[in-house]
C-alpha cells in the first residue's frame, strides 16, 4: 500500500498493463516524450519505447480511429484524448464504429479500446478545458463509461478498461488528479466496471455523485451529519454505463429521498437518467422529490474565477440542497 | 413579527377541521378579532377571528382542504416579512418555493405505503416535515412508539400564536386520561380502532349504492363504539310516567310562553325534572375517572338533537339556574342553532348528563348509548294515551315510558332506580 495522488495511479495501472501485455500500446498527443501534458504517462516512453508509447498529429479522430483499427487487429490501444472538451471530433469514430462494431458484425469484431480523457472545470480551464461529456456517450449502447473517484478505483477500474474486450471511455476529473489521495496497493488488482461503490453509508437521504462530485458529497455528507444531526449516504457510480441499478434503488429505498449531483449542466445530463429510474422503480419508496444538483445550462464554464464559481458546484451547495430536500 | 393562525380543535374529539371559506384574500388588510376564516368540522361551523392586526401575507390551507387541529393555516403580518417563515436556500424560483411550502395534507408514495401495510391513522401522526408534511421518518418513529424525532428547533407550526384560540389544541385541551402502560406493552398507541364487525368485500355485481363516511358519520360511529364496547358497561332500568300534569301545565302556559317567542315543548320539561332529580341524586351527574368517580356540582344537560346527516348533543350549561322558561328557550334555541349548523365549539362539550327524548319521532322506549364521559343517559318515549289502573279503576292518561342507561361502574341499580323514581314524581306532580 502506498499513498498516491490519482494521477500516480493512473501512470501505475497503464504501467502495470504495459507490463502485462505487450499488445497494450498508448497513442495520443503528447504522451511520449513530453509524459502528457498532465504526466500521466511519464517514464512510460523511456520504459517502453516509441513503439508502445506514440506521439499522435493533433487529431482526435485520428488518434481513435487508429485505436479502432488496431484493436481489430488484436491490439489493446489506450488512447489519450488531452481533455474531453476535444473528444467531439472523435465523435463519429466512437458512436458509429467502435460502439457499433460489435453489433453489426454479429459478433465476429469486437473493439477491445480505451479512451482515457481528462474531464471537468474548476481548475481555471474556462470553455475548452473544462467540458464534462459523460453523458453524450452514457446515452450509446456498446460503449462503457467509467469514472473513477479515488486513486484506488482509477488503478482498479483502468485495468479492467484496458482488459475489456468493448470500448470503454474512461473520464478522469483532472482536478481530482493531485488533489485526492489515496492509498493504493502495489500489486495486481482489478475494479470490475459496472458496481457502484457506498462511499459513505446513511439511512436520511441518498446522494448519488461521480468523480469530483463523488468527493464533495461526501464533505458535503460529515457537514451535515456535524451541524444538523443528518445521516446521509453518499453513493460513487463510478460505472455510469452501464448503471448498478441496483445500488442505487437499495439506496433509496432505504433513504426515500434523492439527490443527484452532477457538475455538467442540468439539462439532459446523467443525473436525469437516475432520477427517471428512480422515480420509475421506487416511487413507492419516496419520501420527497428526485432532486438534481448541476451545473447551469450556460454555453460553457466561464474562466472568470467568481463566474466558475457561479458554475461549478462545491460542497457549500450540496449542504444547501441536501438541507432543502432533507426538511421536505 | 408574523403571526400564525393555527386550525383550533373545536370541540373534544374533534382533529381536524375543513377551510370552509376564506373572509380575506391574500394581501388584505385585517384587524385582530376581525373574521379571516370560516371553519367547519363534523360537529360546528364557526369563524376562526384574525389573531393580529396586519396583513394576510399568505394562505396556507386552500378552501375546502380538511387539516388536523394545530396545523398552519395561515400568516399575519407586515409585507416584508413575509419570506421570515422559513430559512430558504438560494433557489430558482421564489413562486416554486412558496408552493412548496404551502402543505397541502399530500403524502408522499412511502409514507402512503408504510400507512397502509401498518394500517395507522394518519391523522394520529405528527408531521415534522415542511408545512407539517407527515415524512417517513415520522411513520418510523410513530412505528417506534417515540413521538418524534429530538428536533433542534421548534416548528413554525408548533409556535402557538396569541390566544387560547391560536394555540396548538395539545396546550389547551386535557390530555385523555392515558390507559396504563402496563395493559398493552407492545401495541402502538394509535391503531385504528378496532373494527366491530369483520367487513367483507361487498361481491362485485351487488345492487346498491356506497355511501362515503361524512366526518360526523365516523365521529358517532367511533363514540358509540368506545362507549359501548371499549368504556361503559350498559344497564338501562325502564319507569313508567304519568304525563297528566305535565301535559296539563304544557296546555295552560304554551300561549304565554309563545308571546315571549318560546316554543314550550316536552323536552323542557324533562329536562328540568332531570335537574331536580339529579340535584338529589348526586351520583347520577358524574363520571368515572381512572382512580376516582367525580361527582359534577352543576348540571350540564345534553339534549339530543336529530339532523338529516346524523346526531349532536347540544349542551344547556348550568340548567340548574334556569326556571321552565329559560330552559324551553335554551332548547328551542340550541335545536335550531344545531340545525343550521350554527353552534360553537363550547355548546356542544361539557356535559354532565344527556337526553335523549327519541318519542318525538314515535319511538315507545328505547336504551340509548351514554354520552362518555358521564354516567348515564335518560331515553324519554312518545307520549301517548294508554290504559292504565288507578286505584283499581281502568282510566286513560299521558302515559310515558322513561329508560335511565347508566355505566355500572359508577351506579347500581338501586341508585339510578331512586333516580327515576323522583323524575317520575316531579313529572306526575307538575305544578
Amino acid at each position: 500500500m502506498t499513498d498516491m495522488t490519482m494521477i500516480d495511479a493512473i501512470r501505475m495501472a497503464l504501467d502495470e498493463e504495459l507490463a502485462r501485455d505487450e499488445r497494450v500500446f498508448i497513442t495520443g498527443e503528447d504522451v511520449g516524450q513530453r509524459g502528457g501534458v498532465f504526466r500521466a504517462t511519464q517514464g512510460l516512453y523511456e520504459k517502453y519505447g516509441r513503439q508502445r508509447i506514440v506521439d499522435s498529429p493533433l487529431a482526435e479522430l485520428s488518434i481513435v480511429a487508429v485505436g479502432i483499427g488496431a484493436a481489430l487487429t488484436d491490439l489493446r490501444p489506450v488512447c489519450e484524448i488531452q481533455f474531453a472538451d476535444f473528444i467531439h471530433p472523435a465523435f463519429n469514430q466512437i458512436v458509429n464504429e467502435a460502439a457499433k462494431m460489435y453489433y453489426r458484425s454479429n459478433g465476429a469484431w469486437s473493439v477491445p479500446l480505451t479512451i482515457r480523457a481528462p474531464y471537468g472545470g474548476g481548475i481555471s480551464g474556462a470553455l475548452y478545458h473544462s467540458q464534462s461529456v459523460e453523458a453524450f456517450f452514457a446515452h450509446v449502447p456498446g460503449l462503457k463509461v467509467v469514472i473513477p473517484a479515488t486513486p484506488y478505483d482509477a488503478k482498479g477500474l483502468l485495468k479492467s478498461a484496458v482488459r475489456d474486450p468493448n470500448p470503454v471511455l474512461f473520464f478522469e476529473p483532472k482536478k481530482g488528479y493531485r488533489s485526492i489521495r489515496g492509498d493504493v496497493p502495489e500489486d495486481d488488482y482489478t475494479v470490475p466496471i459496472g458496481p457502484a461503490r457506498v462511499a459513505r453509508e446513511g439511512r436520511d437521504l441518498s446522494l448519488f455523485a461521480y468523480g469530483m462530485m463523488a468527493h464533495y458529497a461526501v464533505q458535503a455528507a460529515e457537514q451535515v451529519a456535524a451541524e444538523d444531526g443528518l445521516d446521509v449516504e453518499v453513493i460513487d457510480l463510478r460505472t455510469l454505463l452501464p448503471l448498478d441499478k441496483d445500488a442505487v434503488l437499495r439506496s433509496i429505498k432505504k433513504t426515500g429521498k434523492a439527490l443527484i449531483v452532477y457538475e455538467d449542466n442540468l439539462t439532459m445530463g446523467f443525473g436525469a437518467e437516475v432520477s427517471a429510474i428512480i422515480a420509475d422503480e421506487a416511487f413507492e419508496y419516496l419520501d420527497g422529490p428526485v432532486r438534481r444538483l448541476a451545473g447551469p445550462d450556460i454555453p460553457a464554464m466561464p474562466y472568470s474565477h467568481p463566474m466558475q464559481e457561479f458554475f461549478m458546484l462545491n460542497p457549500d451547495k450540496i449542504v444547501a440542497a441536501v438541507r432543502e430536500l432533507a426538511a421536505y | 413579527m408574523t403571526s400564525k393562525v393555527i386550525m383550533p380543535q373545536l370541540g373534544e374529539s374533534v382533529v381536524e377541521g375543513t377551510v370552509s371559506r376564506w373572509l380575506k384574500n391574500k394581501g388584505d388588510r385585517i384587524q385582530q378579532y376581525e373574521p379571516l376564516v370560516e371553519v367547519s368540522t363534523d360537529k360546528v361551523d364557526t369563524e376562526i377571528p384574525s389573531p393580529a392586526s396586519g396583513v394576510l401575507l399568505d394562505i396556507l390551507v386552500a378552501e375546502g382542504e380538511t387539516v388536523r387541529a394545530g396545523a398552519l393555516l395561515a400568516l399575519i403580518g407586515e409585507p416584508e416579512e413575509a419570506g421570515s417563515t422559513g430559512s430558504r436556500s438560494s433557489g430558482n424560483g421564489k413562486d416554486h418555493d412558496e408552493m412548496r411550502a404551502a402543505y397541502t395534507g399530500h403524502v408522499t408514495p412511502v409514507v402512503a405505503r408504510m400507512v397502509a401495510e401498518h394500517d395507522l391513522d394518519l391523522s394520529a401522526i405528527r408531521g415534522t416535515g415542511r408545512g407539517g408534511r407527515i415524512t417517513k421518518k415520522d411513520v418510523e418513529a410513530y412505528l417506534a412508539g417515540a413521538e418524534s424525532r429530538p428536533e433542534t428547533e421548534v416548528p413554525a407550526w408548533e409556535q402557538p400564536g396569541e390566544g387560547d384560540l391560536f394555540k396548538p389544541t395539545e396546550e389547551y385541551l386535557p390530555k385523555p386520561a392515558e390507559k396504563p402502560a402496563a395493559a398493552r406493552p407492545t401495541e402502538p398507541a394509535a391503531r385504528k380502532p378496532e373494527r366491530v364487525h369483520p367487513v367483507e368485500p361487498v361481491p362485485e355485481g351487488t345492487p346498491g349504492e356506497r355511501v362515503q363516511l361524512t366526518a360526523m358519520r365516523r365521529s358517532i360511529a367511533e363514540h358509540m363504539v368506545r362507549s359501548k364496547l371499549q368504556t361503559a358497561p350498559h344497564v338501562t332500568t325502564v319507569f313508567e310516567a304519568d304525563m297528566s300534569a305535565v301535559m296539563k301545565h304544557r296546555e295552560a302556559h304554551r300561549a304565554e310562553f309563545a308571546s315571549k317567542g318560546v316554543n314550550l315543548t316536552l323536552t323542557a320539561y324533562f329536562v328540568a325534572a332531570s335537574v331536580t332529580a339529579l340535584q338529589a341524586h348526586p351520583a347520577i351527574n358524574a363520571e368515572w375517572r381512572d382512580d376516582s368517580i367525580f361527582r359534577h356540582n352543576v348540571q350540564h344537560i345534553g339534549v339530543a338533537v336529530a339532523l338529516d346527516e346524523g346526531l349532536i348533543v347540544p349542551v344547556i350549561r348550568n340548567a340548574q339556574d334556569l326556571n321552565l322558561l329559560g330552559i324551553a328557550r335554551a332548547v328551542n334555541d340550541l335545536a335550531a342553532r344545531a340545525r343550521s349548523q350554527q353552534l360553537k365549539p363550547d355548546e356542544i362539550r361539557g356535559g354532565t348528563f344527556t337526553i335523549s327524548n327519541h318519542g318525538v319521532s314515535g319511538s315507545l322506549f328505547a336504551t340509548p348509548i351514554i354520552h362518555q364521559p358521564q354516567a348515564a343517559i335518560l331515553g324519554a318515549g312518545i307520549v301517548e294515551k294508554r290504559v292504565t289502573v288507578i286505584d283499581d279503576a281502568i282510566a286513560i292518561r299521558p302515559m310515558c315510558y322513561l329508560s335511565l342507561t347508566f355505566d355500572h361502574r359508577i351506579v347500581d341499580g338501586a341508585e339510578a332506580d331512586g333516580f327515576m323514581m323522583t323524575l317520575k314524581r316531579a313529572l306526575e306532580g307538575w305544578r
